[in-house]
């Protein structure tokens, strides 16, 4: 999520070091517990009484809730509680609203999937039998599934009656959201233009694909506290929206996160913990619930679907002069801002003098959009890099050497508006130019496919506790739940930050009430966020830590510096003093004025953005129209990789799932509005044996805006493989494919129709 | 309907428990027994996460009926150290970072192991295709991998 991106607006953070523990590639702390089956995630915890709930959910696309008789599930035996909308608390703002009528329908339900009611009871068998003797009575109505007809007149409309701001005239009622981004004069860039190429590109939805469902455990009792224990990206966001939606105080609910079984974005929200909250309070139980896989297909995720129109100018020799892209996104039932995002990273790579991006959201009836790795990139710059491509294609033109003309770099304006400040692009096309990979012979029905991809990185609200431990290590507290390995890295910037081995240092992720805020696990913004808290709590230790020396020495404060894990005098006038080491320092701390602490809160700002290159070679079977990765290599700027390999495995992560959503994954739904592939079987996810080893090139073009110039590096690479696959299937396949996925069918059907 | 009795071993442990006729192997292991280091991922035998080994044999728990363990020897991710001493797999799955959630990883090791007691010296296409039943969402499979075929290579070796 990118809330409040300020490009340039911190950038004193960082001075250059030599570091002794960032870069090295150390055990995960959590690793032991995960390779023996010890970890607990969010399906794995049980209580003494504990009940278990399940959903009833909407068998229709669209309907009206003509009414709810719960009365035969009450009476069946071992039912302990049924809920509905009506045990939910009206919320003040829209946003928690819609997100609470997307946990439990409220008057209408918008999709194949939506949750109606919920039950409790003594076990699953026994709530799912329950949920056969809930009677609802629906009006079905016409349904729309598809983007572009859903911004059609004859549409029908979902939310009747509901007015979205700043709409243009002449969209209909289900537009939710339009956006405009862009400067200069794009008549005169294109009048400037030796060829213009216009194309349209369709996305499927693609899920994220977690293999952990959504799993909760909620206690209630009749004074009225709670506890949820959930697997989720932020602990935090679970604690406000469930405790609004049931109407208690958050300092009443504590929230505390399990293990998490991957999320990519789709586990920013909340689905299950207000209903297992509700179903506690009024069971007075431990209340339990799991989502199906199933389920997790049709009610929660998926990212949205994309049509977009792209136009570019370009001069022979490859510099573009004006580029525009018209972007119509869906993402189910709520309005979102994914289409916005899409609008403002479209051209984010370039380097343009006429520009213009315009967007709009069109709500369908498919399953609220959940953030996906890069919410809107992938599919905005799949469509603008294949026209890109094409153009090269046309010119003869290297697509390496086209970019690097164009590229943004520090004093950049970019496409969305703030002006770049350090940035890796130009380092990093380079990097690719140069690689073996790039030079090496293809073979026949091959191609290769490269691709730019941005992302802006978030900062955001966190905070990091930590105590010096009196015989010399250190316990860190931090509020964001560990998704790929931040554990680690948090406990490598202590580390390092106060000089101490990597092992004399254990990081956990706190529960709500163990520290202040935390914005949710998302835009990439951990290891920047937390470890830039992390640091300065390191420091504001180390503060106090110089502080307990300079009273034992019986010099002024101001005359310790730290040093390699110890506190020594500043330059001889100070004093000569041995060195005194954190160890040294921690276990007198009670005669020198008790624990010793550091801790910081901040609403982050200078996440620096990030910027990767992908290149591809495919081979395409002209007989089957079926798609082989034979190679793949992605070049990333981290800024600084504090654990490499964890820096490789989310550069590796994202190309594999940018592969799934360019040639297999998608939402496929009949004339009936339903979700037809709701399972792994049938929506297909990449496996080992579809790939090749992932080569992964690390850049460091350090972040001003971090004291180690830490980049975000979650997201950026699943946004260049759509179009690096894309680009490497239409020169094997010796036509243009502006469709995803890339199927053998359709991809056949491309061949045959170029004929 | 009444229930089942089994008597099983798992991990080398005798075990005994009682279950309904429709209830997996997987969700006794987890919900009767406590061992809740097979994970469900999908119910339906596609996400390998629940994978144990029953006889030697290498099965979705979730698609094995609890009462089919009667008198066979079960073996879970659980079962795989030796008191404090790791599995060589388990060692070159941390070693080469070869987790990112850690979610899918206990059905990985559990397939692994089941590979390398039949294949010793397995290639690289033969680890993808033993392994083409594990999704995992996080790492695209690399370091999984390498993981497993430098835990070959050192097994071989010793």
């Amino acid at each position: 999520m990118v809330t409040e991106y300020k490009e340039g607006a911190a950038g004193t953070e960082y001075s250059k070091r030599d570091f002794k523990v960032v870069g090295t590639r150390p055990p995960r702390p959590d690793g032991v517990d995960k390779v023996t089956g010890r970890a607990l995630f969010g399906a794995d915890l049980t209580a003494p009484g504990m009940l278990h709930a399940t959903i009833l959910r909407s068998p229709h696309a669209h309907a009206r809730i003509v009414s709810i008789d719960i009365s035969g599930a009450l009476a069946l035996d071992g039912v302990k509680a049924v809920v509905t909308s009506n045990d939910f608390v009206k919320q003040g703002s829209s946003g928690n609203q819609d997100t609470l009528d997307n946990c439990m329908a409220r008057g209408k339900v918008f999709y194949d999937g939506h949750a109606v009611a919920a039950v409790a009871a003594v076990s699953v068998k026994v709530a799912n039998e329950a949920l056969k003797l809930i009677k609802v009575e629906y009006e079905v109505l016409p349904h729309v599934t598809d983007v572009d007809a859903g911004m059609l007149d004859s549409a029908p409309v979902l939310h009747e009656g509901r007015k979205f701001r700043n709409i243009p005239e002449g969209n209909n009622a289900n537009v939710s959201g339009y956006w405009e981004f862009g400067h200069g004069d794009t008549d005169a860039g294109f009048a400037k233009a030796d060829i213009i190429v216009e194309r349209s590109f369709k996305t499927a939805a693609t899920h994220q694909g977690y293999i952990e469902p959504h799993a909760t455990l909620a206690t209630m009792g009749p004074d009225g506290r709670g506890e949820i224990w959930a697997c989720t990206q932020g602990h935090y966001m679970v604690r406000d929206m469930a405790a609004a939606f049931v109407g208690m105080d958050t300092s009443q609910l504590r929230v505390t996160p399990s293990e998490i079984g991957g999320g990519f974005g789709g586990k920013t929200t909340v689905y299950l913990e207000p209903v297992a909250l509700a179903l506690a309070k009024k069971s007075g139980r431990p209340v339990k619930m799991v989502m199906t896989r199933e389920e997790v297909f049709r009610a929660s995720g998926p990212t949205t679907s994309s049509s977009t129109d792209v136009k570019i100018g370009m001069t022979k020799d490859g510099r573009i002069t004006a580029g525009q892209a018209k972007l119509r996104y869906q993402g189910g039932a709520y309005p979102n801002i994914t289409a916005m995002l899409g609008a403002m990273t479209a051209f984010a790579a370039y380097d343009l003098d006429a520009v213009q991006t315009l967007a709009w959201n069109v709500l369908t009836n498919r399953p609220k959009q959940a953030a996906y790795r890069a919410p809107g990139a992938p599919m905005a710059i799949y469509a603008v890099e294949s026209v890109v491509d094409e153009l090269c294609q046309k010119l003869d033109l290297d697509p390496i050497d086209v970019r690097l003309m164009n590229a943004a770099k520090k004093g950049t304006l970019s496409s969305y508006g703030p002006t770049f400040d350090e940035i890796g692009l130009v380092a990093t096309l380079e990097a690719a130019k140069a690689h073996p990979h790039y030079a090496a012979p293809l073979g026949p029905n091959q191609g290769r496919g490269v691709s730019c991809g941005f992302w802006f990185n978030f900062a955001g609200n966190t905070s990091v506790s930590m105590g010096i431990n009196e015989d010399g290590t250190v316990s860190v507290i931090e509020g964001n739940p560990d998704i790929g390995g931040s554990r680690a890295s948090i406990s490598m910037m202590a580390a390092e930050e106060l000089g101490i081995p990597f092992d004399k240092v254990r990081t956990i992720v706190g529960d709500t009430n163990s520290i202040g805020f935390n914005d949710v696990t998302d835009g990439s913004r951990v290891t920047f966020s937390v470890g830039l808290a992390t640091i300065k709590a390191a420091r504001a230790a180390i503060k106090n830590m110089c502080g307990r020396a300079a009273q034992v020495w019986g010099i002024d404060a101001d005359a310790v510096d730290w040093v390699d894990g110890a506190a020594v005098p500043m330059g001889h006038n100070a004093g000569e003093f041995p060195p005194m080491t954190l160890a040294e320092i921690a276990k007198d701390s009670a005669k020198t004025g008790g624990p010793i602490a550091g801790h910081h809160e901040v609403n982050a700002d200078g996440a620096g953005v990030s910027f990767g290159v992908h290149l591809v070679d495919v081979e395409v079977d002209p007989e089957t129209g079926f798609t082989e990765i034979k190679r793949y290599t992605v070049f990333q700027d981290a800024g600084k990789a504090i654990h490499p390999d964890y820096v490789e495995g989310q550069m590796q992560g994202g190309a594999v799932q940018g592969i799934g959503w360019a040639l297999n994954e998608e939402y496929i739904y009949g004339e009936d509005g339903k979700l037809q592939n709701a399972g792994f079987l049938d929506y297909r996810i990449p496996v080992a044996s579809d790939l090749p080893m992932i080569d992964a090139v690390i850049l460091e073009i350090p972040n001003p805006g971090h004291p180690y110039g830490v980049r975000g590096v979650g997201e950026t690479g699943i946004v260049p493989p759509l179009a690096a696959v894309a680009n490497g299937v239409s020169h094997a396949a010796g036509v243009r494919m502006t469709e995803l996925p890339m199927s053998p069918p359709r991809i056949l059907a491309a061949i045959d129709g170029a004929k | 309907m009444s229930k089942i009795h089994v008597s099983t071993s798992i991990n080398g442990d005798a075990v005994e428990y009682l279950c309904d006729p429709s209830e997996t192997l997987l969700d006794v292991l987890r919900n009767r027994v406590g061992l809740t280091g097979a994970k469900e991922g999908c119910g339906s035998g596609d996400c390998g996460a629940c994978s144990v080994e029953l006889d030697g044999r290498l099965v979705c728990s979730c698609l094995v009926l609890a009462a089919e363990a009667e008198g066979k020897e079960v073996s879970t991710v659980e079962g795989l150290a030796d008191g404090e001493k790791l599995h060589v797999l388990q060692q070159k799955m941390l070693e080469h970072a070869a987790l990112q959630c850690g979610i899918c990883t206990p059905g990985i090791l559990v397939a692994a192991k089941a590979l390398l007691e039949k294949n010793p010296d397995p290639t690289e296409t033969e680890v993808r295709y033993w392994l083409a039943g594990n999704l995992c969402r996080c790492t695209g499979y690399d370091k999984i991998i390498r993981a497993v075929m430098d835990a070959a290579a050192e097994m071989r070796g010793a």
